[in-house]
């Protein structure tokens, strides 16, 4: 890494001077590549792959540590305030410390997720843990970075290795496509995003963000095509990451495709990597044309929320549900980075955690779920779910309802601190869309909800009390619900004394609902499937991430706190 | 006005602990049955007796909010406040709240999967009284966003035939209408904060906002959007025969006689304080629409031959006469619109409770398949004789005192609209008469005449219902003497920022015509 960074920060001297250099702002970063290195080492040396637990144990400490070191970070900046280090390289400041820790924290929970993944489909060594490290190093790397050639550097390094983690499972047909997908779109982005730097660089006569501000406040570009066309690009390479419409094709069958820990990785660390790095580039260094910008990353928010909820209503499969709904939530942050304004920044903040906590845990479960093969993920396999693992339901239909933004989840308090960041800079109707956009998307989440909380299999007797579970729809849902469902139109003319008929986008909605719900009816499962054993660690990652969501939502000061004050010790203001 | 003892949070606590107690204990074995019904019957009660304790410590003459607890909720940054308080428009809905639970618990005994159905039903009523208390507009939010969860879960788990449908139906409706009173909610604290320089959600200094015509109409629009889907008012009321039909019995208690409230409350306290001007502007299209309501449910009901949808569809008409009370802006109006979601409160729950009994005995609500009930159930009969009369109107019991009070509070602003909304109680005298002589009336077929009577517990749970029906009926000054102090206040309110009075024979009486 350092050598990298005297390479691109001393180009044009001649004699190389080594800068000084602050240990401790690099430090997580270098912690977790060190950690991954000897892991690595290690692996390689001893005659047998490593066992799992190893490498687990191995990953909870390395990332525990950078976490430790980010606290560390956060004592210093808070009481030396934010700074720039390495000539300007990099930046130390309430929000990459924010960004670390998050990043820190999702490497963990991944980690005591992917163990019970690993263990089942008999996966050995210490590559998957090597690889996450690495990436998440990369993310980190994207949130400090000062300078466009960092972000680049970091972009690669968490983007590399995650097509290798997409691909991980071998076994898995769709595991390689889904790789080859996101690698062959990645490394366009990745050309379109360099292109951009060197428009960038063309047209301001750096890729520091700090000089690349200076420039802009200093000089007014008169013909500013390739400014514009630069920024552009940049925007179009970020997009790409956070997966923002309308570069999202790779989204639904990436995270499909990739192993169910990897997906869960990828969403919370990529998206909240690629919208630090964002947040910085338009804030830092682009903040005086935010007139030139603002309106594309409005374009991008409203087509990410609309498009994100829509389209996961016709989705069967749990994983591409939940990839467009992670769209939608792109959407929402974007309505933070739209505002670009302090409220906002400490809203997409907010947004990032409350959503890598969200959907980690989401996928943990989705994970455990899968079966062998990590195959097992249509909704119709969902059914009944309350009634053979209730606790497993319990945390998922939270999980689902925090993403649909149900009061006193931490879902809520994200979407109400965007949409009041867009509101604060005038942007109501988009406001107002992202708002609709979560009706619809509280459909889809909850259509789950009422699979795992409806009958289980065919014939079960009604009204018993031997069951275990939450609630439970007697069997008439599958007999009586069905033929109901199934003849709209008649049992309308049944009830026809209901004289006052809907308004036309009422029925409309009617007759979608019907149609899903129908779909959902006769997708009856042949057989009860077995409930499937939760390894101790999964649950307690589950355990975290739905306890966190709910406790917070609760108890919503210290996050949003936590967030602002992040957002206060922001450099450059 | 901190007090020592924490009424009003309490209120909200006692049953969302209850709640997640039941819920995430595993008391599923047949001998923890009681325990669970035990648990949840005290918390309700629990609940009531610290209703009827802040009724006993507020003060009568006071209009303002009273046992008011403001705590920071969010720091700073937010700026959202745990801020409750009670006065004499909400204190009552509280207490109507309060009654209706536990009988709805009572009645729930049996439902298969006791435990979470009580887990459920705590919830919603944590989140029901958290809605009529809080005056911090993000956390009333929160609490009305909250009511859809467990509702959603009651009509879905235990509903009959259709819920599925209807459950999605309910919360999509809802949900919408809630979207935009979540935007117009930031968007009236963003314009306050430009005018007074701090960002604040609650309730008093949002009400000195300055807007202009436009911003109060959007913004009156964004709220009442949320308030009309809930109440539920014509036209958006599409989702509430499904819902209320579908829905387990405790559950259309709840829904229909408390949760229905908190749409028209809603209009009362915010769009009535935020928005004085807007809804001047408005009144005579809103007015128009409650009169609809009233004429059209009122003429849908007549065609029903479902006891439940009968109740629906003369539920909202009732609806229609609580917003028309509300919106003609008089004092006499608004204290009977209030008085009304007391009443109708009642009156519906005890309707919804009786064809509850009816349904466990003959498996059915067609009108058409029961005959001379009266014979085999005279205890039903009367019991529902009283109920049916309230609800039309009958002077000597609570429904006439509220309607007097709308229709002639309407008659004094807005005369045109009262005239034809009276067509309406005309009306729901005829399709209630009707129903009862077909469901009670008339020589007793086999099945009919094998109908238990009411039980021990039934008829517990109908008295109290029954006695607040004639209490009310005959001597409201009580409930009034509470209410009219903040009725008063709104009222002056409103007339000050519009600078548009009633006439002095609202005030005054005879006195203000000479």
């Amino acid at each position: 890494v350092i050598a990298t960074l005297l390479a691109t920060t001393h180009t044009a001297s001649d004699t190389i001077a080594v800068p000084p250099i602050r240990w401790l702002a690099i430090l997580p970063p270098i912690i977790l590549i060190g950690g991954a290195v000897v892991l690595l080492g290690v692996a390689s040396l001893v005659r047998r792959p490593l066992r799992v637990g190893l490498s687990t144990v191995a990953t909870l400490v390395i990332s525990g540590g950078a976490f430790g070191v980010a606290i560390w970070q956060w004592t210093d900046v808070v009481e030396h305030g934010a700074h720039t280090y390495i000539k300007q390289a990099v930046v130390m400041d309430g929000f990459s410390v924010f960004i670390t820790m998050l990043v820190a924290m999702a490497m963990f929970l991944t980690a005591l997720v992917a163990d019970g993944y690993l263990r089942r489909e008999g996966v050995h060594g210490a590559e998957f843990h090597v690889l996450a490290m690495v990436s998440a190093s990369g993310a980190m790397l994207m949130a400090m970075a000062n300078d466009l050639i960092i972000i680049f550097l970091g972009l690669e390094i968490l983007s590399i290795a995650l097509y290798v983690l997409t691909a991980f499972n071998y076994r898995r047909a769709a595991s390689g496509e889904a790789a080859l997908k996101y690698f062959i779109l990645g490394g366009f982005s990745s050309a379109i995003f360099v292109y951009g730097i060197a428009l960038t660089y063309g047209a301001t006569g750096s890729t520091n963000l700090t000089q690349i501000a200076d420039f802009l406040s200093k000089n007014v570009v008169l013909s500013n095509g390739l400014l514009l066309a630069g920024l552009a690009l940049l925007l179009a390479g970020f997009a790409f990451k956070v997966a923002a419409v309308p570069f999202h094709m790779w989204t639904p069958d990436v995270y499909q495709g990739a192993p169910s820990p990897v997906t869960g990785f990828m969403a919370a660390v990529a998206k909240a990597g690629a919208f630090a790095a964002m947040l910085r580039v338009l804030f830092s260094a682009f903040g005086v044309v935010s007139t030139d910008w603002r309106p594309i990353v409005y374009g991008l928010a409203v087509l990410s929320l609309v498009l994100g909820a829509f389209v996961a209503l016709r989705q069967r499969d749990v994983k591409r549900m939940l990839a467009y709904s992670s769209i939608n939530h792109a959407g929402f942050i974007l309505l933070g980075v739209v505002a670009g304004t302090f409220r906002g920044v400490s809203a997409a903040l907010y947004y990032l955690l409350a959503y890598m906590l969200m959907t980690i845990g989401s996928f943990a479960i989705v994970t455990v779920l899968g079966r062998a093969g990590d195959s097992d993920h249509d909704l119709s396999r969902y059914r009944g779910l309350a009634r053979r693992q209730p606790v497993l339901a319990l945390a998922f239909a939270v999980l689902l309802l925090a993403q649909a933004g149900a009061p006193f989840t931490t879902g809520l308090w994200a979407k109400v601190q965007v949409v009041f960041a867009a509101i604060d800079v005038g942007a109501v109707p988009l406001g107002a869309i992202a708002m609709v956009t979560a009706v619809v998307a509280a459909y889809f989440y909850l259509r789950v909800a009422v699979l795992m909380y409806s009958g289980g299999g065919l014939g079960e007797p009604e009204g018993g009390t031997t069951g275990s579970g939450a609630l439970s729809l007697p069997s008439d849902m599958t007999a009586g619900g069905l033929i109901g469902l199934a003849q709209p139109a008649a049992l309308e003319a049944a009830t026809a004394q209901d004289w006052g008929s809907p308004a036309a986008a009422s029925s409309a909605v009617t007759t979608i609902n019907q149609q899903i719900l129908l779909a959902d009816e006769q997708e009856s499962a042949p057989s009860e499937p077995e409930p499937v054993d939760v390894p101790v660690l999964s649950s307690i990652a589950i355990g975290l991430c739905t306890g966190a969501t709910v406790l917070f939502g609760f108890w919503p000061e210290p996050l949003i706190n936590f967030a602002n004050h992040a957002t206060l010790l922001f450099l450059p203001k | 006005m901190r007090h020592e003892v924490p009424f009003l949070t309490l209120l909200i606590l006692i049953p969302a602990i209850a709640a997640a107690v039941l819920g995430l204990l595993g008391l599923d074995r047949r001998m923890h049955r009681e325990l669970t019904y035990a648990l949840a019957l005290l918390a309700s009660l629990a609940t009531l007796g610290f209703a009827i304790a802040v009724l006993v410590v507020m003060k009568v003459s006071d209009g303002g909010f009273q046992l008011v607890s403001d705590h920071d909720y969010t720091g700073t940054a937010l700026g959202v406040h745990w801020y409750l308080g009670v006065d004499g428009i909400s204190i009552f809905l509280v207490l109507l709240t309060a009654v209706l639970f536990p009988l709805a618990i009572i009645l729930g005994r049996n439902r298969e999967n006791a435990r979470v159905y009580f887990a459920w039903m705590l919830l919603l009523e944590a989140s029901v009284l958290g809605s009529f208390l809080s005056l911090d507009l993000i956390v009333f939010f929160f609490m009305f966003e909250l009511t859809l969860v467990p509702s959603y879960f009651i009509i879905a788990g235990w509903g009959h035939q259709r819920r599925a449908y209807a459950a999605i139906k309910f919360f999509l409706y809802t949900f919408l209408g809630s979207a935009f009173l979540l935007v117009g909610i930031l968007a009236l604290a963003f314009i306050h904060q430009s005018q007074f320089g701090y960002l604040t959600f609650s309730l008093g200094p949002l009400m000195q906002t300055h807007l202009t015509g436009t911003q109060g109409v959007l913004l009156f629009l964004a709220f009442t959007a949320a308030f009309a889907v809930k109440a539920p008012l014509f036209p958006l009321h599409t989702w509430s025969p499904d819902a209320y039909t579908e829905a387990p019995e405790e559950g259309s208690v709840v829904l229909s006689g408390v949760l229905a409230k908190i749409g028209t409350y809603g209009i009362i306290r915010f769009d009535l304080s935020l928005f004085p001007q807007a809804t001047r502007t408005l009144a005579p299209i809103l007015l128009t629409l409650a009169v609809i309501g009233i004429v059209y449910g009122a003429i849908v009901a007549c065609a029903q031959r479902d006891l439940k949808r009968l109740v629906t569809y003369s539920s909202l008409a009732q609806i229609g006469f609580i917003a028309l009370g509300t919106i003609a802006l008089s004092t006499q109006g608004l204290a009977g619109g209030v008085l009304l979601m007391l009443n109708h409160g009642l009156i519906v729950g005890a309707l919804f409770i009786l064809i509850g009994f009816i349904y466990q005995r003959r498996g059915t609500w067609q009108t058409g398949e029961m005959r001379g009930l009266q014979k085999a159930a005279p205890v039903m009969a009367g019991v529902f004789t009283v109920v049916m009369m309230a609800s039309i109107g009958v002077p000597g019991l609570n429904g006439f005192v509220s309607e007097f009070l709308v229709l002639s509070g309407t008659f004094i602003t807005h005369r045109w609209w009262a005239v034809v909304a009276v067509l309406g109680v005309i009306v729901a005298a005829i399709y209630l008469l009707w129903a009862y002589q077909q469901v009670f009336h008339g020589p007793p077929r086999e099945a009919d005449e094998k109908t238990r009577d009411l039980g021990l517990l039934e008829r517990a749970v109908m008295a109290p219902l029954i006695i607040l029906i004639v209490f009310l009926g005959v001597y409201p000054k009580p409930v009034l003497d509470r209410i009219n102090p903040s009725v008063n206040q709104l009222i002056a309110h409103v007339e000050s920022t519009t600078g548009h009075s009633q006439p002095p024979v609202a005030v005054k009486g005879v006195e203000g015509v000479k």
